[in-house]
């Protein structure tokens, strides 16, 4: 299950990061995975919240924010663990845009996010493969 | 040669020079009644016939044109003679995009260069002189007028054109160069990459330079004189009128004459229309006495500027034009070129953007910066930082298109451009242009 991730627009301006997250912070809003892109003349902020509808509503006042599917699969903890999946992807051709990584809690483990550009494929192979992926749902649910 | 190009016309007397102007002008109206539809429908909507024209006392009784004239009549409306008659266009940019273009019979070309060759004489230039012509070639009038004009009075011309500075250094130090003919702002790149080389002011063979196509300073004046151990000479001109050459500095440097036995100019007041008397600040209007191509009358040119005919120790009786103060529309001049906004609200709107942006220019180095800034909908962000990136190129290239320069592209979030009272700031200009 492809999971939704919202990227925000944020202009390379001193405070304006500070800006984007107090909102979050104010509006009771848990980040539970992030990323940042940057350029000389602007970042692009992407996360895994709590609740992505009310993190676009909140954000939406004040830049450009989008949501896209993304794919957070468990990684064993082990040498070769991504190595295994990214071979998965590529041997069917499929491009990764970006990844990132994160942990949840001891138990849930740590994930790797990627961003690919036939993300519906991408999860047939990870659910063929035996690999876990997150849902919407447990995301929320972490 | 003398201290004038043609000494007879340049030094005459107000009584001949307006006798010259009665004549030209009475035959002008004639003509353009006759061959330019366009011009005649306005003076029959005016109710003024070619015989109310008797002298130059009588032109303010024609219709001004503007450049939206130009624009709806474009290409051949403004056309003075048969196509076959002429020789050559030159072409600025217009408001949206659709170009001027400005036809020129030999007769033309010739009053055009012999303006350009008194510019030339008026800073100091003979036979002796080697003239580098550093302005741009091509549909661009400043090259080719100061190239003709330095052949008039028989200059060993080098036909440099714009950029490659490494070149332009190279020729002027070894085929030493006496006069320099470029934008002021290049000038003064010049004179400190001169500098950067090692080079001292009095290192190289340059005694006068001839500068124009956009605003500058006396302050700027003075720093390029320095730089380049030089006497600097302002020029005016413009593509519907004929080119640089309109009006030149002399050795005073207190402003241009007129070069009025061709362009009779006036000063009015841009909202109603009425002519102001001289040493009035107010824009500046040109009637073509003599051209046959493209003989514009009453064109408004938007430069806010001020006549004086006080006596010029130079000998010259011309009316003398302050440097430009200004702009009575929203044209902008960026390193040299005329840009108005709405050619860049009209790609933003081709290219699927709101026409939400901000065009910031400062001059860092004497070089301009271009940047517009254009906000995006949220269906056009990208959360892969190389898909937005290759937006603001595709941008730049349409810009560049358009404009014959290339800004800079900056794509940000809706609603960030400062806005004043509900209304968007369009252009923040950090350059100082005006005394």
């Amino acid at each position: 299950m492809a999971i939704q991730q919202i990227s925000v627009f944020v202009e390379n301006k001193q405070g304006k990061l500070v800006e984007t997250v107090k909102t979050l912070a104010d509006n009771d809003i848990n980040i539970r995975a992030m990323s940042i892109a940057d350029t000389k003349d602007f970042g692009i902020l992407r996360m895994i919240t709590s609740d992505n509808a009310k993190t676009r509503e909140v954000l939406s006042k004040d830049t450009v924010v989008n949501s896209t599917d993304v794919i957070a699969v468990k990684m064993a903890d082990r040498p070769g663990a991504l190595y295994k999946v990214i071979a998965i992807l590529s041997k069917e051709g499929i491009n990764i845009e970006y990844m990132y990584a994160f942990t949840a809690s001891d138990a849930l483990g740590a994930y790797v996010v990627f961003r690919v550009d036939d993300v519906q494929q991408a999860q047939e192979l990870i659910d063929k493969n035996g690999l876990k992926s997150l849902s919407d749902e447990d995301v929320q649910n972490m | 040669m003398g201290k004038y190009f043609q000494p007879e016309i340049e030094t005459a007397s107000r009584e001949e020079i307006l006798a010259i102007q009665n004549e030209k002008i009475v035959r002008q109206v004639k003509n353009v009644y006759e061959n330019v539809k366009y011009y005649r429908d306005l003076m029959d909507e005016k109710g003024i016939k070619p015989e109310d024209i008797k002298g130059v006392e009588d032109i303010k009784k024609l219709p001004f044109l503007s450049k939206a004239d130009l624009r709806e009549g474009y290409p051949y409306g403004l056309l003075g003679t048969d196509l076959k008659n002429c020789v050559r266009i030159h072409s600025t940019s217009g408001t949206t995009g659709k170009r001027v273009v400005a036809f020129y019979t030999q007769h033309d070309i010739d009053l055009w260069e012999e303006c350009c060759a008194r510019a030339i004489v008026a800073a100091g230039g003979s036979s002796e002189d080697v003239v580098q012509v550093c302005y741009g070639y091509g549909l661009f009038t400043g090259g080719s007028g100061l190239h003709g004009g330095s052949h008039k009075v028989g200059c060993l011309t080098l036909p440099m054109s714009s950029g490659n500075t490494d070149r332009q250094i190279q020729f002027m130090m070894d085929l030493k160069a006496t006069i320099l003919c470029c934008t002021p702002s290049y000038a003064a790149y010049i004179g400190e990459s001169l500098a950067e080389r090692g080079y001292k002011p009095e290192d190289n063979c340059l005694k006068a330079g001839i500068f124009g196509a956009e605003p500058w300073t006396e302050e700027m004046r003075q720093s390029i004189q320095k730089s380049l151990g030089i006497k600097a000479f302002d020029i005016y001109g413009l593509t519907e009128t004929s080119g640089p050459g309109v009006a030149f500095e002399c050795e005073e440097q207190t402003g241009m004459h007129i070069n009025e036995d061709h362009f009779y100019a006036e000063v009015i007041d841009p909202d109603t229309g009425e002519v102001l008397p001289d040493g009035s600040k107010g824009e500046l209007v040109f009637t073509s006495l003599d051209k046959e191509g493209f003989p514009l009358l009453r064109y408004r040119t938007r430069d806010i500027c001020v006549l004086t005919r006080k006596k010029c120790s130079c000998g010259r009786t011309h009316v003398k034009m302050t440097k430009p103060m200004g702009r009575s529309d929203d044209m902008l001049i960026i390193r040299g070129v005329n840009v108005f906004p709405s050619q860049i609200e009209t790609v933003l709107l081709k290219e699927g953007y709101t026409p939400n942006y901000q065009i910031e220019i400062d001059r860092i180095n004497n070089s301009d910066t271009f940047e517009i800034k254009v906000e995006m909908a949220p269906e056009q962000f990208s959360d892969i930082v190389s898909i937005n990136q290759a937006k603001e190129k595709k941008l730049e290239q349409a810009m560049r298109t358009m404009l014959g320069i290339g800004p800079k592209v900056r794509l940000v979030p809706p609603k960030t451009i400062a806005r004043s009272e509900g209304k968007a700031v369009r252009v923040i200009d950090h350059r100082k242009l005006h005394d």
